[in-house]
């Protein structure tokens, strides 16, 4: 009965549909405008990019800037593969930290603790320019610069709260009546949570490796832009830089690398995109 | 579970790794960045103490329009990515064939690389031979090309209107969520009380969402302030200063020209100001939900 009703609710005149759908249409053209000039760009020869008037489809097209790419940038795959480097470590390190931290705040109520929480989430208040002057003096000195270790470490820091505030919400799912029986049977804290817990929130720690992977692929800009100034370390972002050509920028080449720069973190979300709305909507509740 | 003395040793033991992490690399250059506001730090070994005189120095410079000019671009950027990303979501929202794929189609802007969407927008302003001049000469809207990015009062609303495109998928898809979570009966009572679609949307879906539209302005509020990658790669600040924002005079200030006195005590503004609006914030949000519950 509620199901009918429901339908009944839903159900669109002619014209209701048709505004909805024409609002879908202007919306997602503002969204996707950028990616579809920026592939017809890639697939233009440069002389007609460089020429009046405007064009918006290419003639004779063709995908001749994904082969040339690789060419003219030879260290191209070199920043791809720092790029996935770079999230992985980073990735790897705010699970083995947020874990434990994330089962403590789900579990276990002490004095201070709802501040110390805060605390944490009010991380993500500061951008990592704010803090750049100390850290890059604590990187020199520990002589870190243009290293790996310099671009890493600072973004796990910012991905940390994200990844705290989602595992917490998925963890505090978990019946506690499990742990409770584990307790009674006589396992210590640790084994329970190693034994009981873990394995419980593993989807729980899928999603959130998923969506701190995707973070620490996006946000490589501005501590490789400041702690690195060696080629073979630059990540993507840093690394399409060198489609900026002593005079002109090579468009299509940028555009090509962009895309093939991309296209990994496309597959993801296409595959992973039901997990990924809930998760990083649920994330940005702070 | 009994909060014995045990189980707290262990709550702290679990914590303590991100605890430290956190101190080392986010409250330590906090507060480092505090104490070198009020020295001379530069490339040079030693730094003497200098009081307020970077901050001094803040006021007399240009730093005050640079500081109003972050707050009308903060704001302009906030107010118009709240605006199409309620639209967006109210859009997506409906149960329409096809949503799925939409909301997918929804997140790219959010989820690349940051600098790769700024970078086609790079292209699409470009003045000679970009999408938006070549369009709009087609139009016969504008004479001769458009070089957005090359006069200051373009290149603030390009800047801006780039800051909205990454920001939109975001707020989008988390009003969207906000507009799932209102209990169906609600829209089933209006329905059978007979009050049409635009009613209910009025009286129902806006009010029902308007402490997540608060928290997310909030959200988009801060990071916004903080926004960075989109001007360093448009126009680095220019032309001549005039998309300079807080966090961009900052690094020039600091990285750029080795000032780190003088960029930490701008560096330590951004701070005083990202902690006010996060205090309006809690009081906000506090003073909402006590409505509630009367």
């Amino acid at each position: 009965m509620s199901y009918d009703k429901t339908a009944l609710i839903n159900r669109y005149k002619w014209y209701e549909l048709v505004g909805i759908y024409a609002g879908i249409a202007v919306f997602l053209t503002f969204v996707l405008a950028p990616f579809v000039e920026g592939f017809l760009v890639s697939l233009k020869p440069l002389s007609q990019l460089f020429s009046s008037p405007y064009r918006f489809f290419p003639e004779n097209g063709s995908f001749e800037a994904y082969r040339t790419m690789w060419v003219s940038v030879p260290g191209f795959a070199r920043y791809i593969f720092n790029s996935f480097f770079i999230s992985t470590v980073a990735t790897v390190i705010v699970l083995i930290l947020v874990v434990p931290a994330s089962y403590a705040f789900a579990r276990f109520e002490f004095k201070g603790s709802g501040q110390l929480l805060g605390a944490f989430l009010a991380v993500n208040m500061f951008s990592g320019a704010v803090l750049l002057i100390p850290l890059f003096r604590l990187m020199r000195s520990m002589g870190v610069l243009n290293t790996y270790f310099a671009m890493i470490v600072p973004g796990v820091a910012f991905l940390i709260p994200t990844a705290i505030w989602l595992l917490r919400t998925y963890m505090l799912r978990i019946p506690r009546e499990l742990e409770e029986a584990a307790y009674v049977d006589g396992a210590g804290y640790f084994y329970t949570f190693r034994r009981v817990v873990l394995p419980l929130a593993t989807p729980g720690i899928a999603v959130v490796a998923i969506t701190t992977f995707i973070g620490a692929y996006a946000q490589q800009f501005i501590f490789a832009l400041t702690f690195n100034s060696k080629t073979e370390y630059m990540p993507l972002p840093i690394g399409l830089f060198a489609y900026f050509g002593r005079q002109e920028v090579v468009w299509n080449e940028l555009m090509a690398a962009s895309f093939v720069g991309i296209a990994p973190a496309m597959i993801v979300i296409f595959f992973l995109q039901r997990y990924l709305v809930s998760g990083l909507t649920a994330g940005a509740i702070k | 579970m009994q909060a014995r003395r045990s189980a707290v040793i262990f709550a702290w033991l679990l914590i303590a790794p991100a605890l430290l992490y956190i101190t080392v690399i986010v409250a330590y250059p906090l507060v480092d960045t505090f104490i070198l506001s009020f020295t001379d730090a530069s490339l040079k070994k030693t730094s003497n103490w200098v009081g307020w005189v970077n901050y001094e120095k803040i006021f007399n410079d240009t730093f005050g329009t640079v500081i109003v000019r972050t707050f009308i671009w903060t704001f302009f950027s906030v107010s118009i990515k709240m605006i199409i990303g309620t639209f967006g979501a109210a859009m997506l929202n409906s149960a329409v064939p096809g949503r799925t794929l939409f909301r997918i189609l929804t997140m790219p802007p959010w989820i690349v690389p940051m600098a790769i969407g700024i970078f086609m927008w790079g292209w699409m302003y470009n003045g000679q031979f970009g999408m938006i001049s070549g369009v709009l000469q087609r139009m016969d809207v504008v004479d001769g090309p458009v070089a957005f990015l090359a006069y200051g009062s373009t290149a603030f609303w390009a800047t801006v209107f780039t800051d909205v495109w990454i920001g939109v998928p975001m707020v989008t898809l988390y009003m969207m969520a906000a507009m799932q979570a209102i209990p169906q009966d609600l829209y089933e009572a209006a329905w059978t009380d007979g009050a049409g679609r635009s009613y209910r949307f009025r009286r129902i879906t806006l009010p029902m969402i308007l402490p997540a539209m608060i928290t997310m302005s909030m959200i988009s509020l801060i990071s916004t302030f903080n926004s960075f990658d989109i001007i360093w790669i448009l126009t680095r600040g220019g032309p001549s200063g005039e998309t300079t924002t807080m966090i961009i005079d900052t690094y020039h200030t600091a990285i750029g020209s080795k000032k780190y006195g003088e960029g930490a005590a701008r560096a330590v503004l951004i701070c005083i100001f990202l902690s006010i609006f996060c205090f309006a914030y809690f009081r906000v949000t506090s003073r909402l939900s006590q409505e509630h519950a009367r």
